[in-house]
């Protein structure tokens, strides 16, 4: 429907008029190319419209379309192991269409509307259903079950559902409203990305996700349903750590969201997570995630409205009672993007040219997480953990985008180009990391993994904050200054920022690591810390202690596999025998 | 038939508005008349209602705003390509400054460039030998890689710069190999010192030069990379061939990016740089890459001058978080003669992964390159201890590390801007700078490398010899 005539053309920003028709934050189509676009200001009968493709060689005289519809996203079977852009549109199908190159204006739909999907009912003829509750289910791919819901707005009485093969515009079952309408239910709803999908209530996160990351799973966990970011400056290996949650996060399906990245980056995603195996399933990853593109040289528009689209689809899966992470990188690609718009209209520009309401907006997007109680009568639980980069200019937390970040999530952990230069990765400064989650996190898995769990990361913690005292001792009188047990210390800590923190992700052992293993690895290390410290107390030398061939055993703790976990046993064993006879000998001397 | 307007209205730095247009598109190529038959170029850069606003290429002077007239062309900025092209020298608008004869286009293409579909881009994985040890064996570049060269003022960039473009080479694959060079506001001097340095080594014949010398207009700068990379497009992926592109000086793009920002008045983002900076220069880089099913790729090595040797300014900020690593020069290093000055450390590839190890490189690759980092990073605290405290008060094991630095340095980093050195030399000179620890120091090397490839000096120096093993 033509709703009103292009006036004028700024970049992305396009201004038409005749748009009394309009509402704002309508979806419309530009010019015969139909390029897809949001109005986002209203004045009169002009609209501002944000465009999501190339404006190039567009005029003034162009037509207007839209159909009174907000941006949406599909939502339906078909969403897994797809990769969208921006706006939902799948990059493989627009490969297919217009070949290796964007072109401006594809038209394709979100989902395949071909495709026919066997739909099996677990509600029957005469039930009573309501908004949320499952109707029936649809095995989307090996791993993952698809539960049709019924959607917003509908409730009443089931009149007809059929176990069958459906397309997804087909109508899988009939349900009788109390005013005695028919309304047909398909398999596909549809779902405006700027509105958060309801939910009956909120809880409390209170399980982790394991993520397999040493640093983060022991020292700065997050809980599932909760939120997180990843601050630091390029090259401090921000992508890495999210791509490592996204392969090992031990949750249900991940939404993976390329927010103005690069787009090798997201090559790379393609072509590492098929062929990667998922520990719990044994099938490939990329089965249940959802891949969405926006790199930074797609339009800057698209760009804004790509992280919305990700937590629509998130929201959609645990909506199904699924926990579901979504990873964005980067949040502050995104803000740049909503600053760009905000520029060309205009508007009053708050700290560093960000709009004023950057603040509320990536507030509304965080909170947009949590463990609910979902929609429907079986009161199922979903969980959505929402983890996000930012990329702070010259690694300067205290921008914009980093401080409004940090007011909102409540694990933070800062990457350190010190720590990457040195090739410590994952560079996580243990020091000005936090995580609001740890202690109640600390006690599951004190009751979940072992008792000692929490008792020893508390140590771990500590001596790795002594060690940042200590040195700054060192630094000033010198190493030799210090005392034996000090010495010790800063060797132990060495130990635990080498051997524990310290995780390769490009290495199949390293790269994840069960919490088991984690727990075990830490106990060992302090162990031999204690036992040192005992030695030196009965009047052991320390380089006598740190001579010790066990050490280097010690050095390639990681290597040793899960499966044998007694390996472990043995090694604090033998540390236990060669101190002993430390004791020994001296006592023999003495 | 192309209207003629007479309606220029008003002319504010690059910027040039006229009125009562009709039918006119935004992003428009735009050709000004001047009153004495001369034509300069424009694009429109914002159109609305009747009155477009267009930004002038070149330069304004000399425009009567009453008798110069202004045509609209219909089309966005293009450039004519064809293989003729290689060996020849162009200025910043595409128009030959060498002697040659005229080139007989095959084709236009729009100098905006498509995006790439995420999907069929392929992962860089093909190993670059730049015969440079601190790039080959610590930040290795592979085909289709965007590495951009962070400098400053005074440092040899230039030097590294054409050093790579000269020893750059795939294993086992040879041929088909094309440079395409922009210079974007240089000296004259520097320009010729790349000119020359093709045409001595005979790369001149494989490469297309576009060059916008400091004195030309600055606004010119914005389309200069745009032609060059244009031209990498036709060159990589419709006639198969391996594109280098060289970029030099990214700092004057930008700096006539924000002209034209300040010029429309718009709201500066940091430094007075305009808030698009990042993706106007994520338009360029992005522009590197590989395609599934074509054989040819483009490996971009643009190279800016940092501001005071400033990392976090705008400029190599948003360049950094764009490309795939970095390579930083150090004028500390410059001085002290380690030349080419590469500083390793905070010099990073994010590709090398894939392109290196069994098959590409050598097995023992990944794991020496992360020992030789740790080491050095640690050697360089023991000497920045050291001259604070004096040399006595370190550790035996720091002054270990603090002779390795130095080491590591001299052997390793200075290697000068003529030797070209094999990845098996690389990796070899870095075994035999490692034998200088004892084996317990070694951690991030694979035991079966260690049996396999340490020298054996170091079996003689045990731990014994270093009892108090300690370190900061």
């Amino acid at each position: 429907m033509k709703l009103g005539t292009v006036i004028s053309v700024a970049g992305p920003l396009v201004i038409a008029k005749g748009m009394n028709t309009a509402k704002i934050y309508d979806m419309v189509t530009v010019s015969d190319k139909h390029l897809i676009g949001e109005i986002i200001e209203m004045r009169g009968d002009r609209a501002s419209i944000q465009v999501y493709e190339e404006t190039s060689m567009l005029g003034p005289g162009e037509p207007v379309y839209g159909e009174g519809e907000p941006l949406s996203v599909e939502l339906g079977p078909g969403l897994l192991e797809s990769i969208f852009d921006g706006i939902q549109r799948p990059l493989n199908i627009i490969m297919e269409k217009s070949g290796d190159f964007i072109n401006r204006g594809v038209q394709v739909k979100s989902l395949d509307r071909e495709k026919i999907w066997n739909f099996v009912p677990c509600q029957k003829v005469g039930d009573r259903v309501f908004h949320g509750d499952i109707i029936g289910t649809v095995q989307e791919n090996t791993i993952v079950q698809h539960k049709i819901m019924i959607p917003k707005g509908i409730s009443g009485i089931i009149k007809k559902i059929s176990e069958g093969k459906y397309t997804l515009e087909e109508t899988v079952a009939v349900v009788e409203e109390e005013d005695g309408t028919e309304v047909n239910v398909t398999m596909l709803q549809k779902w405006p990305v700027r509105r958060g999908r309801p939910f009956h209530k909120k809880k409390m996160p209170e399980k982790p996700l394991v993520s397999g990351q040493r640093v983060i799973d022991t020292f700065f966990p997050v809980a599932k349903g909760g939120t997180a970011c990843v601050p630091g400056p390029f090259g401090s290996g921000k992508t890495v750590v999210q791509h490592q949650i996204a392969k090992w996060a031990d949750v249900d399906i991940v939404v993976y969201v390329g927010c103005g990245e690069r787009g090798n980056e997201m090559t790379d995603v393609l072509n590492e997570f098929p062929e990667l195996i998922d520990p719990k399933t044994g099938q490939s990853l990329m089965k249940r995630t959802v891949l969405i593109a926006n790199t930074s040289n797609m339009p800057v528009a698209a760009r804004e409205a790509s992280i919305y689209t990700g937590i629509a689809v998130a929201e959609y899966y645990r909506d199904m009672g699924y926990s579901v992470a979504l990873m964005a990188d980067s949040s502050s690609r995104w803000a740049e993007a909503l600053r760009e718009m905000s520029g060309r209209l205009e508007e009053m520009p708050g700290e560093e040219g960000y709009p004023a309401y950057l603040g509320s907006r990536l507030a509304e997007f965080y909170e947009r997480s949590g463990e609910v109680i979902c929609l429907g009568q079986d009161k199922r639980i979903g969980t959505l953990t929402v983890m996000a980069a930012v990329s702070p200019p010259g690694g300067d937390l205290s921008e914009p985008v980093t401080q409004a970040t940090l007011r909102i999530v409540k694990v933070f952990w800062g990457l350190d180009s010190g720590l990457a230069y040195a090739r410590h990765f994952p560079a996580i400064n243990w020091l000005t990391s936090y995580s609001l989650y740890s202690s109640s996190l600390m006690r599951w898995m004190d009751e979940n993994v072992d008792k000692d769990y929490s008792r020893c990361q508390g140590e771990a913690l500590a001596l790795l904050q002594e060690e940042s005292r200590l040195n700054d001792i060192v630094r000033l009188v010198g190493y030799d200054s210090l005392s034996p047990e000090d010495q010790l210390k800063l060797e132990i800590s060495k130990s635990l920022r080498e051997d524990f923190l310290q995780q390769n992700a490009f290495v199949e052992e390293d790269s994840y690591t069960p919490l088991n293993k984690q727990f075990r690895m830490l106990q060992t290390i302090l162990k031999f810390y204690t036992l040192s410290r005992q030695a030196l107390h009965d009047g052991i030398y320390l380089k006598d202690i740190l001579n010790l061939s066990v050490r280097e055993k010690l050095g390639r703790i990681k290597e040793i596999p899960e499966e044998t976990m007694e390996q472990f046993e043995e090694l604090q064993e033998t540390m236990v025998q060669e101190i002993n006879n430390l004791i020994q000998e001296r006592g023999n001397k003495g | 038939m192309i209207k003629e307007y007479r309606t220029i209205s008003e002319i504010v730095g690059p910027l040039m508005v006229v009125d009562k247009v009709e039918n006119v598109c935004y992003d428009e190529m735009v050709e000004v008349r001047t009153q004495s038959g001369e034509i300069r170029q424009g694009r429109v850069l914002e159109i609305n209602e009747d009155s477009a606003v267009v930004q002038l290429f070149e330069r304004a002077d000399g425009i009567l705003m009453e008798k110069s007239s202004v045509r609209f062309l219909e089309k966005p900025q293009v450039l004519g390509v064809s293989l003729d092209m290689l060996g020849r020298i162009y200025d910043g608008m595409g128009k030959p400054i060498d002697e040659g004869p005229k080139v007989l286009p095959e084709k236009y293409m729009d100098i905006n460039g498509v995006v790439i579909n995420p999907v069929a881009r392929d992962y860089p994985s093909e190993f670059i030998q730049t015969g440079i040890s601190s790039i080959d064996g610590l930040n290795t570049m592979v085909r289709g890689q965007k590495l951009p060269v962070f400098s400053a003022s005074g440092l040899p960039h230039k030097e590294l710069a054409a050093q790579i473009a000269r020893q750059a080479k795939v294993k086992g694959s040879e041929g088909n190999f094309a440079v395409v060079f922009a210079a974007i506001g240089i000296t004259f001097e520097e320009a010729e010192y790349f000119i020359q340095d093709f045409r001595n080594t005979g790369a001149l014949q494989r490469t297309v030069m576009f060059v916008n010398l400091a004195d030309d207009p600055a606004i010119e700068r914005l389309s200069t990379p745009r032609m060059a990379l244009t031209m990498a497009e036709y060159l990589a992926f419709e006639k198969d061939m391996h594109v280098l592109v060289i970029m030099t000086d990214i700092t004057n793009y930008c700096e006539a990016l924000r002209e034209v920002g300040a010029a429309r008045r718009e709201v500066p983002g940091r430094r007075g740089y305009p808030g698009y900076m990042y993706t106007d220069l994520a338009n360029l880089y992005e522009r590197a890459g590989k395609i599934k099913g074509r054989k040819g790729t483009i490996t971009q090595i643009p190279v800016l001058t940092m501001p005071e040797d400033d990392k976090t300014h705008p400029i190599p900020d948003l360049t950094g978080y764009i490309t795939e690593g970095q390579i930083i020069l150090n004028r500390d290093l410059y001085r002290k003669k380690i030349w080419p000055p590469v500083d390793v450390l905070p010099s990073l590839s994010r590709l090398k992964d894939k392109g290196i190890g069994e098959g590409k490189t050598r097995e023992d690759h990944a794991d020496t390159m992360n020992q030789l980092f740790s080491a050095y990073a640690q050697g360089k605290k023991a000497r920045e201890l050291s001259a604070i405290l004096g040399e006595s008060s370190l550790s035996d094991t720091d002054k270990l590390y603090a002779k390795f630095a130095d080491e590591f340095e001299r052997k390793y980093i200075a290697q000068g801007f003529e030797i070209n050195r094999s990845i098996e030399e690389t990796l070899d000179i870095g075994w035999e700078l490692l034998s200088m620890f004892p084996k317990s120091e070694l951690k991030r090397i694979k035991e079966k490398y260690l049996k396999k490839y340490l020298p054996d000096s170091s079996n003689k120096q045990s731990l014994e010899e270093h009892p108090a093993k300690k370190e900061v």
